[in-house]
């Protein structure tokens, strides 16, 4: 509940600092704030409560993903001093509309009532649309954001329409409300209705199969550190208000609808992985395995009934750092290179073995190798899958996730056995510390996965 | 106003209003899928966002819930957020392709 209004403060204040002439202050204020928020957000642990007539609530749950999310809120704001540093006068609108998404974020991890819900989804939405077409003059990244806007008004719509339907059977935006409605009584065609239709949208938002076509284009145009929210961020937040709201408001409809999940989870999983064997740019590659990874968390939530948020808030931490990292060295190879095709990074490892060495190990992490936090993320949303009977499907993502092993290494054989020419490589301390503890997290929720899996 | 309004709905049925928010919102997923043109989809959306609008001040007044209505000022203030973002991120394009038509918009790869 705090987190969510310091943080909205926080934003405002970026926003206004221009004013007061802070420029160079802004950016260590907003990181500065973000990890006293964060510490904030610490202290909230084990203290449940319901505020604004149950519009927020805070609960373990809530806590932890809002953790995550400001820990990727932190890595962000660190590595976007150097990524915008050819428009620093509009370095405070950058920051404050990268506040806003986090804010979004938070509202979605926290939410007790559809309009909360909503509004949620369209702050995170909204400032993203903005972040995807920032580079005016780029028309790749106009396209980005004129896709992505059109995508996610039209999923918004389908959305709204789904809670108008909602409130009509139940009469009531309160997720509880909506829960004793639906096991008190035999609900109408209009909640199926209606719960079908947040689906649908809510299936947009995660990019998940047969609504992922955006993902790429989106994903590939958008300057590489709004790519890094869409995959982090928002996609988290999109599976914490996922999970959130069929286990609280729609878990009777959950039945009914069980194939449609199954076959959503396979369909997305392998759409991901085979599209992106024979991707050539490094951007669209990271989005189709996006994809897979929506497909992997599609999982935790068909096998709901099992309480699994625990497993699917180990596997975001695990997915989100490693991207991070990822996406930070994305950054700084298309910052030296000027290009984002896998080519861009052959002879690495001679040139930078920390980097090569940072991103072997996130891509590792992403295929699921043990000892790292990917391998015990689909440990245990596959054996939780497992225990709530869903055998075939856990074995096309185990297949699947053998699949990937290609495509990520790919990656890891251009660093280490193609040539390159030879460039001045430079290296920002910001992002070597960004990736550094990107991989020190990895290993930590490796070799001590004990440290999160008992947490919620 | 809720008496008026109520005694509107003795008279017209709740279903109708349903049936018309439906067509409404059909009519603008339609032209979501099938106009090529930037500004009819975002009219399209519009047409969409306030037959959700009209369905839920229906079922506001239908349920006797002031809720429902206050969620309308809602989306309509998201709404109006979304389509001037929407509108700008169109002007940049526009300055860059010198067309409104989505068919244009193909320099990322399929």
């Amino acid at each position: 509940m705090n987190t969510l209004i310091y943080t909205s403060a926080l934003g405002l204040l970026c926003m206004l600092a221009e004013m007061a002439n802070l420029r160079k202050l802004i950016l260590p204020i907003a990181v500065a704030g973000l990890c006293v928020i964060f510490g904030l957000n610490v202290t909230d642990w084990g203290k449940n409560g319901a505020y604004y007539h149950n519009m927020v609530v805070t609960d373990n749950f809530s806590v932890a993903f809002s953790g995550l999310l400001l820990l990727l809120g932190i890595f962000i704001t660190l590595l976007a001093g150097n990524f915008y540093k050819n428009e620093e006068s509009k370095i405070s609108d950058y920051l404050a509309i990268i506040i806003f998404t986090l804010c979004g974020a938070l509202a979605l991890v926290s939410f007790g009532n559809l309009a909360m819900f909503f509004l949620g989804i369209e702050v995170l939405s909204i400032s993203l649309y903005i972040l995807a077409g920032s580079k005016k003059k780029d028309v790749r990244s106009n396209e980005a954001g004129m896709k992505y806007f059109l995508m996610g008004s039209f999923a918004s719509g389908i959305l709204l329409f789904g809670v108008a339907l909602i409130y009509g059977e139940t009469g009531s935006f309160d997720l509880g409300a909506i829960s004793n409605y639906a096991s008190a009584t035999h609900p109408s065609v209009l909640f199926y209705a209606g719960a079908g239709m947040i689906l649908i949208s809510m299936l947009f938002k995660v990019s998940a199969a047969p609504f992922h076509f955006w993902a790429p284009d989106v994903y590939e145009g958008s300057p590489t550190l709004t790519t890094a929210m869409m995959a982090t961020i928002a996609k988290i937040a999109a599976f914490a208000a996922f999970y959130r709201l069929f286990s609280h408001a729609f878990i009777s409809v959950f039945p009914p609808y069980a194939w449609v999940f199954t076959a959503v989870t396979a369909l997305t999983i392998t759409i991901g992985n085979f599209t992106a064997l024979n991707q050539d740019s490094f951007k669209r590659m990271l989005a189709f395995s996006g994809i897979s990874h929506a497909g992997y968390l599609m999982l935790g939530i068909i096998s709901l009934y099992g309480k699994t948020d625990n497993a699917i808030f180990f596997y975001s931490f695990a997915y989100g750092i490693s991207s991070m990292a990822a996406f930070a060295i994305a950054i700084v190879v298309a910052m030296n290179l000027g290009s984002e095709k896998i080519e861009a990074f052959n002879g690495l490892g001679k040139r930078k073995p920390f980097l090569a060495a940072a991103l072997t190990i996130a891509m590792l992490s992403m295929a699921g190798i043990p000892p790292l936090a990917g391998f015990f993320g689909k440990y245990y949303i596959f054996s939780e899958a497992i225990r709530n009977g869903h055998l075939w499907i856990t074995v096309v993502a185990v297949i699947n996730s053998i699949v990937s092993v290609y495509y990520y290494m790919k990656v890891v054989l251009a660093m280490y056995t193609k040539d390159s020419v030879e460039t001045a490589f430079t290296l920002k301390p910001a992002y070597s510390f960004v990736i550094g503890f990107c991989i020190l997290l990895l290993f930590l929720a490796g070799i001590f996965p004990g440290l999160l899996t008992g947490l919620l | 106003m809720m008496n008026v309004m109520l005694s509107i709905f003795s008279v017209v049925p709740i279903q109708y209003y349903i049936f018309i928010s439906a067509v409404l919102f059909c009519i603008g997923v339609l032209g979501v899928l099938f106009r090529r043109n930037a500004i009819i989809i975002f009219m399209s959306v519009e047409l969409m966002l306030n037959s959700v609008n009209l369905l839920l001040v229906a079922f506001s007044a239908y349920h006797n819930d002031a809720s429902g209505q206050v969620f309308v000022f809602f989306v309509m203030a998201v709404a109006a957020a979304e389509v001037a973002v929407g509108l700008s991120i169109l002007v940049t394009i526009y300055r860059n392709v010198h067309s409104v038509d989505i068919d244009e918009l193909k320099s990322l790869k399929h």
